[in-house]
């Protein structure tokens, strides 16, 4: 069964008028349940109008989204209804943080959904631990909380109403690395414990290598690769010229390659080439 | 959010884009006095005749006209149906307590024309002029004010702020309406206290923002030694030249016209 599946999808701005834009043309794709794919692309290529049809913010000029085989906008009154399936955290979710505590904004969602007020503290408690915000600070005003811990509260809130799919839009923006890493490992460790869809926009490809098994590679409003990860990242130069890039460490790999080492060409984080290059190290008895 | 027409800046090179800002407020300062000082169906239609002249020699879609008074119909609807039944005289129509004179009718007319060059001859001035430029004619326009301590150039460095400010904020409410709405808020539907309700969810974070800009604003203008007009000096210097000064002469036979016709043919409102 596809979580998402997404036929012919157009997304034009001002349409008739000499600022006509083709945001999004004709992209059509299946998501499975379970996956977790990673969303890049040049600015302006389309990601986040995209992202924000799959959850029905924005209405397709033409085409079609499907959440569970069921068409969105079969029914546009019932389209918050689909908001709850498909929980899409903006970039820098923190500005729209407004109740007097954290628990009550990370509450927002839930109560929106017209939840008993029981469900609602077990979710809030659950999303909170999930994303690693201190209970502590649940009582706090989102006001007070540093800048990581205010991404966290946010995060928190979509979380909260249990979606099917998760879409985070460049959830490590402007974190210090330490916070990169612990944040995505935490979006890593949601998606495998509860068996979820996520799609994470992102321009770090570090990032999207470390933790998808998906990758869809967005140019120009067209979709132009949707494959796994190790696929998509071997397609170096046909990414650089979309003005994308592979990981660093790919890179590195790949010149090795091509200087004789005999290493896998499929190493896309740093940690990997650590244990592929001591294991051959030991083998040719360096080590 | 974004389709708010009125007092947005229209890029085009028509005549009245490469007028001298002050010359253009100035004229609508005229043009507006000459609006209400119009009695009679002649001096009126001289008054109509050369707003229309105005607005299509902007070259500014009509279009973005037509938005710019969609906004004001319902003002205009009222005004001038209160005005309908205030009229004194003959009645030429009475149902109950309704009596509708021949002065009303004038009146009801009279207003709604008024209201609408109004607002067209104001939209040509902010359609044609970029909202620098327009600070900076009224900083020179309000120059003389200083001698009475008035910091003129403190309140135009704050209109310009404030004119940047309008579409940031504008697209910062779409981003967090659109945030609150992928979290479930529902913006569309219920009573008006409901929505009214519905609103904290955007308004809160756009003070937030709008207050977090502003500071950051103060602590950049901060760094670069911004001390005001003190000893400032200009990029652009405004300078008025031939088509400003036949502009003036051209509204200055408008205004001998209007006052012609005001004079020598009999009032048909006060």
């Amino acid at each position: 069964m596809s979580a998402i599946k997404v036929e012919n999808l157009c997304c034009t701005y001002s349409p008739k008028t000499p600022f006509e834009r083709h945001a999004v043309k004709n992209v059509s794709f299946e998501i499975k349940k379970g996956d977790f794919v990673g969303l890049i692309g040049h600015t302006g290529s389309g990601k986040s109008t995209l992202v924000q049809m799959l959850n029905g913010l924005i209405k397709p000029t033409s085409g079609d989204v499907y959440i569970d085989d069921v068409n969105l906008w079969e029914n546009p009154k019932e389209i918050r209804e689909f908001r709850f399936k498909v929980g899409l955290v903006f970039q820098y979710p923190e500005y729209q943080l407004f109740e007097e505590t954290v628990y009550k904004d990370i509450a927002f969602g839930p109560s929106n959904m017209g939840l008993s007020e029981e469900e609602i503290r077990e979710r809030v408690f659950r999303a909170a631990k999930f994303v690693g915000l201190d209970y502590k600070l649940l009582n706090k005003s989102p006001f007070d909380l540093s800048g990581g811990e205010k991404r966290r509260a946010a995060i928190a809130g979509v979380i909260a109403m249990d979606p099917q799919v998760l879409i985070l839009d460049e959830p490590t923006a402007g974190l210090d690395p330490v916070g990169r890493n612990v944040l995505l490992s935490q979006i890593s460790q949601y998606q495998k414990s509860r068996n979820n869809t996520v799609i994470l926009v992102s321009h770090s490809m570090e990032d999207v290598a470390r933790v998808t098994n998906k990758v869809m590679v967005m140019n120009k409003g067209e979709l132009k690769m949707f494959d796994d990860t190790k696929k998509v990242f071997s397609n170096a130069r046909e990414l650089t010229q979309m003005g994308l890039r592979v990981p660093q460490i790919t890179k590195v790999v790949e010149s090795l390659r091509s200087r004789g080492v005999n290493l896998p060409d499929d190493i896309l984080t740093v940690d990997r080439a650590v244990y592929e290059i001591t294991e051959l190290l030991k083998k040719e008895g360096k080590l | 959010m974004r389709d708010i027409a009125f007092g947005q800046y229209y890029p085009s090179n028509s005549i009245l884009h490469r007028l001298d800002p002050r010359s253009k407020i100035l004229l609508l300062v005229a043009f507006i006095v000459l609006v209400f000082c119009t009695v009679n169906y002649v001096s009126l239609a001289l008054v109509v005749f050369s707003v229309f002249a105005v607005v299509l020699l902007s070259k500014v879609p009509l279009r973005l006209y037509f938005k710019s008074l969609k906004m004001i119909v319902v003002i205009v609807l009222i005004t001038s149906a209160l005005n309908l039944f205030y009229g004194t005289g003959e009645p030429v129509f009475e149902w109950g307590i309704i009596k509708i004179t021949l002065a009303g009718i004038n009146n009801a007319i009279f207003i709604a024309v008024r209201i609408l060059s109004l607002i067209l001859i104001s939209s040509t001035l902010t359609f044609t002029t970029s909202p620098n430029d327009l600070t900076d004619a009224l900083e020179r326009l309000m120059k003389p004010l200083s001698i009475f301590k008035v910091k003129v150039h403190e309140i135009a460095m704050m209109m310009t702020i404030a004119l940047r400010f309008v579409p940031l904020l504008l697209e910062e409410t779409d981003k967090i309406m659109a945030a609150q709405k992928a979290r479930g808020a529902d913006m569309e539907s219920g009573s008006l206290v409901q929505r009214i309700k519905a609103l904290i969810p955007v308004l809160i974070p756009l003070f937030v923002s709008a207050f977090r800009r502003a500071y950051e604003l103060a602590v950049a203008m901060e760094c670069r030694c911004y001390q005001g007009g003190e000893g400032r000096t200009r990029m652009k210097i405004l300078k008025m030249k031939a088509k400003d000064y036949v502009s003036i002469f051209v509204v200055i036979i408008l205004i001998v016209g209007v006052v012609l016709c005001n004079v020598y043919l009999p009032q048909t409102v006060r």
